[in-house]
């Protein structure tokens, strides 16, 4: 088992350190780069939500990441102290976005939805969002 | 830097050649320069060359289906080429596919533009 914590201010930068982060936790690893591609891309939509939805961009706060390794099983906990979802089910449908001006897809939960084998979403207004994805490393391929 | 973009004009077409990660931190600074060159010089086309592209995630759709539907009003459209199975999977899934057009490589996309 290997478990790294880090928490970070929610700069849109640290998008970038974040997927180097797990890119690095999972380095001794044989992952294919499809696999390896698929995970990044769940950290990397995971934590942009957290900055752009989550804090609305307030760089002052902090996104807290966990990356767990326990044998072939990988948990991704993304999580931050913001603004909080409403309707998480309206929130996961594809194309749905709240800032459609600001040109986002309304991807980034069907995508980690895909990209993982299980999500969960626990989420309370004013109180903050966690995500947790689960992917068993040994299954793919 | 994470993103290096090199653009390059002839006659309408943009042609858009990207090197790193497209995420939410550099998308923005693109798109601004993107939005004036169109303006500026009356693209109708767009040819995303992604063959040094190692990484995008949906930062980099959001912003190709903006600028289809800018570019769909005067009749013009966006070419994807040289996608990575990363890109290329990230673009059937999010279903750019069916508002954009796919070529193998620039050469291919000029082909189609009829600029080879």
């Amino acid at each position: 088992m290997n478990k790294i914590m880090i928490d970070m201010q929610a700069k849109i930068n640290n998008v970038t350190f974040a997927r180097g982060a797990i890119a690095t936790f999972l380095v001794d690893l044989d992952l294919t780069l499809n696999t390896l591609n698929e995970i990044k891309t769940i950290v990397s939509e995971a934590v942009t939500n957290a900055i752009v939805h989550g804090y609305q961009n307030d760089e002052e706060k902090m996104v807290h990441l966990e990356f767990t390794l326990e044998n072939t099983l990988l948990t991704l906990l993304i999580q931050d102290q913001g603004i909080g979802i409403k309707d998480i089910e309206k929130a996961k449908e594809p194309l749905f976005t709240t800032k459609l001006q600001e040109e986002r897809a309304g991807l980034g939960f069907t995508i980690m939805e895909i990209f993982s084998d299980t999500m969960d979403v626990i989420s309370e207004v004013g109180v903050g969002t966690t995500i947790i994805c689960r992917k068993n490393l040994s299954s793919n391929e | 830097m994470t993103l290096e973009v090199e653009m390059l004009i002839k006659r309408n077409i943009l042609y858009i050649r990207f090197t790193g990660e497209l995420d939410q931190s550099n998308v923005e600074k693109i798109k601004v320069k993107v939005i004036e060159l169109i303006e500026k010089y009356h693209i109708r086309y767009l040819v995303f060359n992604f063959k040094h592209l190692n990484f995008m995630d949906s930062s980099g759709v959001g912003f190709i289906i903006g600028r289809y539907n800018t570019l769909k009003k005067i009749e013009g459209s966006i070419i994807l080429c040289s996608m990575n199975e990363q890109i290329r999977r990230l673009v059937m899934l999010s279903g750019l596919q069916k508002i954009c057009t796919i070529k193998k490589d620039e050469e291919d996309a000029n082909i189609f533009l009829g600029v080879a």
